[in-house]
């Protein structure tokens, strides 16, 4: 019986070290390509924000959420439910703003950097910055415009890694024709 | 630990980006972009690979011979990467080795035949770097290329360099 399980949990971490490894050499590869972090930062905000649009469809099938009544119930669900499904964490949501409009997703650790030390001509890359452009991509699918962004990082010499998120606006209904078939869902 | 999703909407938009950068202002691309899409995602592979074959082969004993890494490439890499098995190793006993598998997980969600055909090499180009790199750090030199006919199945030819 252990056998079996520490098979499991050994494809699990090796697929866990596939996904870090591979960010690690994206992130690699883009420093070669830009001359300087923000270019870095915006790179990875931007390709996060395509797979964010993505992901949202995977997230809702696999999930059965219904429709978010309002902004803290969103928080609730990116963190105990979509940080947890997908990279085995549950940050904590913290920070409320008085207009409950912002908040925070503090992360005791942050598995895309197992293993990962910035060097020191990189002191303003957002290694993690993928994630921002993800938690956007995906929000926006569901109508919601935020800004997201990292206020803390271990990488960077802070305690823990926090990510702070804005409610901007509500999206009016655009949905692209390929994601229409969701507005039934997102209401339910 | 990750979701395995996560590298497979991960790795898409690695391609994406590759070839959207390459192809920025021009109208179209030409095969020296292809070859240089082709090359630099298989260089992120190559580091990639190595990587993962430092911490799987971590605890493992040497091996006996060629042949012997191969078969550990075939099956155990092969299965904690890919979530299979290679399907049919075949080798010419003088470095030349066809790694097929049928269902390589890399081109299910792409297509179940012929459709995208053309496609496939960009899905295939990080396989075939993390291929490589695993083969290096098990000190073997080699060059690593996929052919695919019809998708999801693929066939990977490993060159080993003789020094």
């Amino acid at each position: 019986m252990s056998r079996q399980s520490n098979r499991t949990t050994d494809s699990k971490k090796m697929n866990s070290e596939l996904f870090t490894l591979t960010y690690g050499a994206l992130v690699t590869q883009l420093c070669k390509d830009y001359e300087n972090d923000e270019e870095v930062n915006k790179q990875l905000d931007k390709m996060g924000y395509n797979i964010g649009v993505r992901l949202i469809e995977d997230f809702l099938s696999r999930s059965s959420i219904g429709r978010c009544q309002d902004f803290r119930e969103t928080a609730d669900v990116i963190a105990k439910v979509a940080f947890k499904m997908y990279l085995g964490i549950t940050p904590s949501v913290t920070n409320w703003s008085p207009a409950g409009d912002e908040f925070s997703l503090i992360l005791e650790n942050n598995p895309l950097v197992d293993f990962v030390e910035l060097p020191d001509n990189h002191n303003t890359l957002v290694y993690s910055n993928l994630l921002c452009g993800v938690l956007r991509g995906a929000l926006e699918m569901v109508q919601m415009a935020v800004d997201v962004k990292f206020a803390q990082d271990t990488l960077r010499g802070d305690n823990v890694t926090e990510i702070r998120m804005k409610f901007i606006k509500r999206i009016e209904e655009n949905l692209p024709a390929r994601l229409s078939h969701m507005r039934n869902t997102v209401r339910g | 630990m990750a979701d395995e999703s996560l590298f497979d909407f991960l790795h898409m938009e690695i391609v994406s980006h590759i070839y959207r950068e390459q192809q920025s202002s021009k109208e179209e691309m030409d095969n020296k972009d292809r070859a240089v899409c082709v090359s630099v995602l298989e260089s992120m592979g190559f580091r990639v690979g190595q990587g993962l074959i430092e911490r799987l082969t971590r605890d493992s004993p040497s091996f006996k011979d060629e042949l012997d890494v191969m078969k550990f490439v075939c099956k155990d890499f092969w299965t904690k990467v890919f979530k299979r098995q290679i399907d049919n190793l075949r080798t010419n006993h003088q470095g030349t080795y066809v790694l097929q598998d049928n269902t390589f997980s890399l081109l299910t969600q792409l297509s179940n035949g012929k459709q995208y055909l053309d496609q496939a090499p960009k899905y295939l180009a990080f396989s075939c770097g993390i291929v490589r790199g695993a083969l290096s750090n098990l000190g073997l030199d080699s060059v690593v290329t996929a052919e695919v006919s019809v998708m999801p199945s693929c066939k990977f030819q490993v060159v080993v360099q003789k020094l």
